[in-house]
């Protein structure tokens, strides 16, 4: 193992702790010297044979824990798991691939970072399904003939008309096809 | 179906006549969809993946299209079959050899549409267009993909579009290319200039059949890459600006070789005549090579008499699976090399014949 500093003073490292989450994927490991180990009660006053599982857990979390919220590149949540499919975040990173539709949904925040390298945008602006074409023409004049309805009872014929002719106009055109 | 049927036909994408055929050989547009709750096909069951092809061959037979389609199951074919349709550009070399399981495709007897199931989404709708042809290749591809998702409720999602299973799709999922010959480009070295300026843009540039492959006689398939945040016609237009300029530098380059080495060109193009004519083992990447000389010799008038749809009939007539299909027994690669030559070294003297 190469010389190390200690992450917090610059003091040769002497304590080396390696975190393993699931296999030896993902690794995660702090270095300090002894003093600052002791600090962190890493190492007991007393000698024993044991760390202190709680207090290197704090470490390891730590940068997350006691600053502040981080804006900034949130950590991959690798261990993210859709709840339709059940693919791992992890498993979409190793092979490129996603397992079903909801995984947009589920991986939402750390797609659109991708997504953003790949196409430099995040929101798609082009051909809608016929099902939701449908929809829009249908809310729409639902809408138009809420206002023609409010025009008329307020007695302002002049705007119900003119909303009755639009009516008219959008019902006469073709179904978006 | 026996696809030896399709044999004696060139298919839409090498009919040889459409708009600036001189330089574009053809004009691909597909769209990536997937059938709503269901897992993508890599992650999808046997059973799913059944019940896909199932839903999809019941929509495609009740689609309002305006032409019948052919379903064709893939498991039920021979490798030399797969390949067939390889070659015809109707299944990609993906659907053909590497994934497994229930899988399908779909095409009309023009060669002009093809939709493929199970595919790395569920499902990919192809149009393909001889010559330079996007809008009316766009338009056929949208009617298409309506008339489907009248019968099949398709993944979308407001802000995403279409979901598919690779990120590098999602939102239009459309991938609209343009196949071009460009041996002019080569012959005067400018082709890795052109291809440097394309990358900065965001197209890509892949050889005869699609990703990875190596561009053989001088063909290159030129195609979007960003396929979120912009609408179809903008992608479409964005590709077209691009084929635009590359077609005025061919032309240019071809213009110049016709000026300043005139005589090289007719040798090169008699030797390649020569050579289809007269050897005795070939294989398909020096055929491919030569083809493409003959072609370029055509479009610049030094060769009489010879059509382009015959380089076209060559050209895919000299590929392994058709030409198997056309001795009417399997052969290896060296057999090949040599049926290809005495193929070839017919149909040329049949050709000289009628002159």
């Amino acid at each position: 193992m190469p010389q190390l500093k200690c992450q917090f003073c610059d003091n040769l490292a002497t304590v080396h702790l390696t975190k393993i989450v699931k296999g030896n994927k993902a690794k995660q490991e702090v270095h300090l010297c002894e003093r600052c180990a002791r600090k962190h009660n890493l190492i007991p006053d007393q000698a024993t044979p044991h760390v202190d599982l709680k207090a290197l857990l704090g470490l390891l979390l730590g940068p997350l824990q006691h600053s502040q919220p981080q804006p900034l590149q949130p950590a991959e949540p690798l261990a993210l798991t859709c709840p339709t499919c059940g693919l791992k975040y992890e498993q979409f990173r190793a092979e490129g691939r996603l397992g079903c539709p909801d995984d947009y949904i589920a991986f939402q925040a750390t797609l659109e970072p991708l997504l953003e390298r790949i196409h430099r945008a995040q929101v798609h602006t082009g051909k809608l399904p016929l099902a939701i074409r449908r929809g829009n023409r249908e809310a729409e004049l639902k809408d138009l003939r809420k206002k023609m309805k409010a025009a008329a009872k307020a007695e302002n014929y002049e705007d119900a008309a003119r909303l009755r002719d639009l009516i008219r106009q959008k019902e006469a055109t073709d179904e978006p096809r | 179906m026996n696809l030896d049927s399709l044999l004696p036909n060139l298919g839409e994408w090498l009919r040889g006549t459409g708009p600036e055929s001189d330089v574009v050989v053809s004009t691909r547009i597909r769209l990536a969809r997937n059938v709503v709750n269901f897992p993508f096909t890599n992650r999808a069951t046997h059973q799913q993946k059944s019940e896909i092809a199932a839903k999809a061959m019941e929509a495609l037979t009740k689609a309002e299209l305006p032409y019948p389609l052919e379903y064709l199951d893939i498991t039920n074919l021979s490798a030399l079959d797969r390949q067939f349709l390889v070659e015809r550009q109707l299944i990609s070399r993906e659907l053909a050899t590497v994934l497994d399981g229930p899988r399908a495709v779909a095409f009309d007897g023009q060669e002009c549409v093809s939709i493929m199931v199970n595919e790395e989404d569920h499902l990919r709708l192809q149009v393909l267009r001889s010559g330079f042809a996007l809008d009316e290749a766009w338009q056929d591809i949208d009617r298409v993909d309506d008339a489907i998702e009248a019968r099949l409720g398709y993944a979308f999602h407001p802000q995403f579009g279409y979901l598919t299973a690779c990120p590098t799709n999602v939102g239009t999922g459309l991938r609209g290319s343009v196949m071009l010959h460009l041996p002019a480009l080569g012959i005067t070295k400018q082709i890795d200039k052109v291809f440097r300026a394309l990358q900065k843009i965001n197209l890509a540039v892949r050889g005869l059949h699609g990703e990875g492959s190596r561009a053989f006689g001088d063909l290159y398939q030129i195609s979007n890459q960003v396929t979120l945040g912009k609408s179809e016609p903008k992608i479409l237009n964005e590709i077209r600006e691009v084929i635009q300029t590359i077609l005025q530098y061919e032309r240019q380059a071809r213009a110049a070789l016709l000026k300043e080495r005139k005589q090289d060109e007719q040798n090169r193009v008699a030797r390649a005549i020569g050579t289809l004519g007269s050897a005795t083992m070939i294989t398909s990447e020096e055929t491919m090579e030569l083809l493409s000389a003959v072609r370029l010799g055509i479009h610049l008038h030094l060769l009489d008499d010879l059509p382009p749809t015959t380089v076209n009939q060559l050209f895919i007539h000299t590929q392994a699976a058709h030409l198997q299909k056309l001795m009417g027994m399997p052969l290896d690669g060296e057999e090949r090399n040599a049926a290809r030559a005495k193929y070839l070294k017919s149909k040329l003297r049949e050709l000289g014949s009628t002159r």
